[in-house]
């Protein structure tokens, strides 16, 4: 499902290391520390308010952690360029919403902005870039269709494409799939596993988690519970300990997958 | 690939000289336009006599004209419309900036609490005599206006920063200024001051006078460079601020950059002319509807239309009840509600196909 990963030895991608963050007085992240590895898929898994959005926009450098550090390739956020961040890591929101009247090409335009200069017209590459988005994910015949017109699934396909045509190495991803259908989670998850890039998606579903993630970090209350490839984090007892659920965990055929069935809430015995 | 690849730069470039082209016919009509509202009114002149009282005026050869009718071109007729082109262009680009800044489509150049602020400096110099009469009229609505966009920055500070903070703390501003000029007009006014008063609050151009032009066109001329600076990165807010900040936005850099730019602006306008409402508000969507919502697009055509329409609404505030004049807000809202309408009207059916 994953390449192999292309980047040189050395570089080291997106860490997060022991960051801490407060919102409101309450300690959000304690002490997180995060490295995925490059060219897969890792899911942020979590019960509401464990910290998942947070961590993911401090990985994104829109939040500065209290405490702790943000790394890529090594070098502390802080001393990374804003643009230059924008061309390496690039973020698909959990709603998108704009009062403007794009058409999915202008939306997906918007991810050329940190490649361009002001003044400087769109060159070649970034044309090509933004056909390449589209054509990866399968809109290339929408393109001049008004976002406005786009269904819930169109419209994260269209922010991914945005997200792809910053040419990024490295994918956040909050909740992709709220809000859509049971067919359209299966078709975005199924796109973004198959993305030859460092994934970050935070996840509610943990059969959609087991389905398509290679590793998964499971968050507590802003701590890190458990971490590691997906058949060994997703048991019985962690979805008890963390979600409070009953569950029993099986693995059937063909791929030897996690599949879990919900038993019920754990005062329900 | 390549084939398809070369045909897609092409129609890149095809789309610059598309805009290069629109935008040269607008500069065309707004020179057609301000030559042709020179000649509008009593004293019949033609264009060819303003030709030769402007060339007279830059070193050219000694006009025949009479020094009256030169008078009436050079120091009337003449700096009006050029002020009216600086402030149509200059309301337009303030409103267009502040609606995709704050992301509202109600937001205007005076969203901010610039222009009552101004009326209350305005007022303050006129009425209570602030200033010691070093201060002029013009002076006092500048130091009012900031004082009142300074209000709102520290509001909307104070209250949290986001943009729909901004919003409020604007509006806060607004009908704090509105009252105090209402206070002070009530209390300290008579009638012939009042009325003085209610014709700038308005708007009007007929005190235009070079000095105004210089100093408003030299501003014009800076924000819009700074703005046009800022043309993608406005492009960057339509999803939001913390998408803007992904794609490599320094978001609260760029906001108060604009803000300042946009209301400093809007300052020496509305000390020039008034408060002309209307120019900000619509315009900017009557183009955004015509030419997409790219900025590198719509600020520079929103500039042109908005120097046009003004021209001529201000040719219309001065002639149609000749001798007297109409408040040119006035004529702004009458004449352009119904063209916003139609604009709307059929751009209603290609903006909703699937």
């Amino acid at each position: 499902m994953t390449s192999t990963p292309t980047r040189s030895a050395g570089s080291t991608g997106l860490r997060a290391e022991r960051v801490s963050r407060t919102a409101g007085g309450a300690l959000v992240l304690d002490g997180v520390t995060i490295a995925p590895r490059p060219g897969t898929l890792t899911g942020l898994l979590g019960p509401n308010g464990s910290g998942k959005s947070t961590l993911l926009r401090v990985l994104a450098g829109v939040l500065v952690p209290d405490a702790g550090v943000v790394t890529l390739d090594g070098d502390p956020l802080g001393a990374v360029p804003r643009r230059t961040l924008a061309r390496r890591v690039a973020v698909v929101e959990q709603h998108a919403e704009t009062q403007v009247d794009l058409t999915v090409a202008d939306a997906v335009r918007l991810g050329r902005i940190p490649h361009r200069r002001a003044w400087a017209p769109a060159t070649a590459a970034d044309e090509a870039a933004v056909r390449s988005a589209l054509a990866r994910t399968g809109l290339a015949d929408r393109a001049r269709r008004s976002w406005r017109t786009l269904s819930g699934g169109e419209r994260q396909r269209v922010q991914i494409a945005r997200a792809l045509a910053q040419e990024p190495r490295e994918l956040l991803l909050d909740e992709p799939t709220n809000h859509l259908d049971i067919q359209h989670q299966l078709d975005l998850l199924g796109l973004v596993a198959g993305l030859d890039l460092t994934c970050v998606v935070a996840l509610h579903d943990l059969n959609l988690a087991a389905m398509y993630c290679d590793h998964v970090v499971v968050l507590r209350e802003g701590v890190v519970v458990a971490a590691g490839p997906v058949e060994e984090v997703l048991t019985a007892r962690l979805i008890a300990d963390v979600y409070g659920v009953r569950a029993s965990v099986t693995r059937p055929e063909p791929d030897g997958r996690p599949h879990i069935r919900f038993l019920g809430t754990a005062h329900e015995e | 690939m390549t084939l398809s690849g070369t045909a897609a730069a092409r129609a890149g470039a095809g789309g610059v000289v598309k805009v290069v082209g629109v935008g040269a016919v607008g500069v065309v009509v707004l020179c057609v336009s301000v030559a042709a509202a020179v000649t509008f009114g009593p004293a019949d002149i033609r264009v060819a006599d303003a030709w030769s009282a402007v060339a007279s005026h830059l070193g050219g050869k000694p006009s025949e004209l009479s020094p009256i009718r030169d008078g009436i071109i050079w120091n009337l007729r003449l700096p009006r419309t050029l002020l009216a082109a600086v402030c149509g262009a200059g309301l337009a680009v303030c409103g267009a900036v502040m609606q995709s800044l704050l992301r509202n489509p109600l937001a205007d150049p005076f969203v901010l609490g610039v222009s009552s602020g101004a009326s209350t400096g305005a007022v303050a110099v006129v009425v209570l005599g602030v200033g010691g009469g070093v201060v002029s009229v013009t002076g006092g609505a500048f130091l009012g206006a900031l004082s009142s966009f300074a209000l709102v920055l520290l509001l909307s500070h104070t209250l949290g920063g986001s943009t729909d903070r901004v919003v409020l703390a604007g509006v806060a501003a607004m009908q704090l200024f509105s009252a105090l000029t209402s206070f002070v007009v009530m209390t300290a006014a008579d009638a012939e001051t009042t009325r003085g008063i209610l014709f700038w609050l308005l708007g009007s151009l007929s005190g235009a006078g070079w000095t105004d032009v210089g100093v408003c066109a030299a501003v014009l001329a800076g924000a819009l460079l700074v703005c046009g600076g800022h043309a993608r990165t406005l492009d960057a807010f339509a999803f939001g601020e913390d998408a803007a900040a992904t794609l490599g936005v320094s978001v609260a850099r760029t906001r108060l950059v604009l803000l300042s730019v946009t209301a400093l602006l809007t300052a020496v306008l509305v000390s020039a002319a008034g408060a002309i409402g209307f120019v900000g508000l619509v315009l900017p969507h009557a183009v955004r509807a015509l030419a997409g919502p790219g900025h590198a697009r719509l600020l520079p055509l929103t500039a042109l239309a908005g120097a046009v329409f003004l021209v001529w609404a201000d040719t219309l505030a001065r002639t149609v009840l000749d001798p007297q004049e109409v408040p040119v807000g006035v004529v702004t809202s009458i004449i352009g509600v119904p063209a916003f309408v139609l604009v709307l009207y059929r751009t209603r059916s290609n903006r909703s196909t699937r």
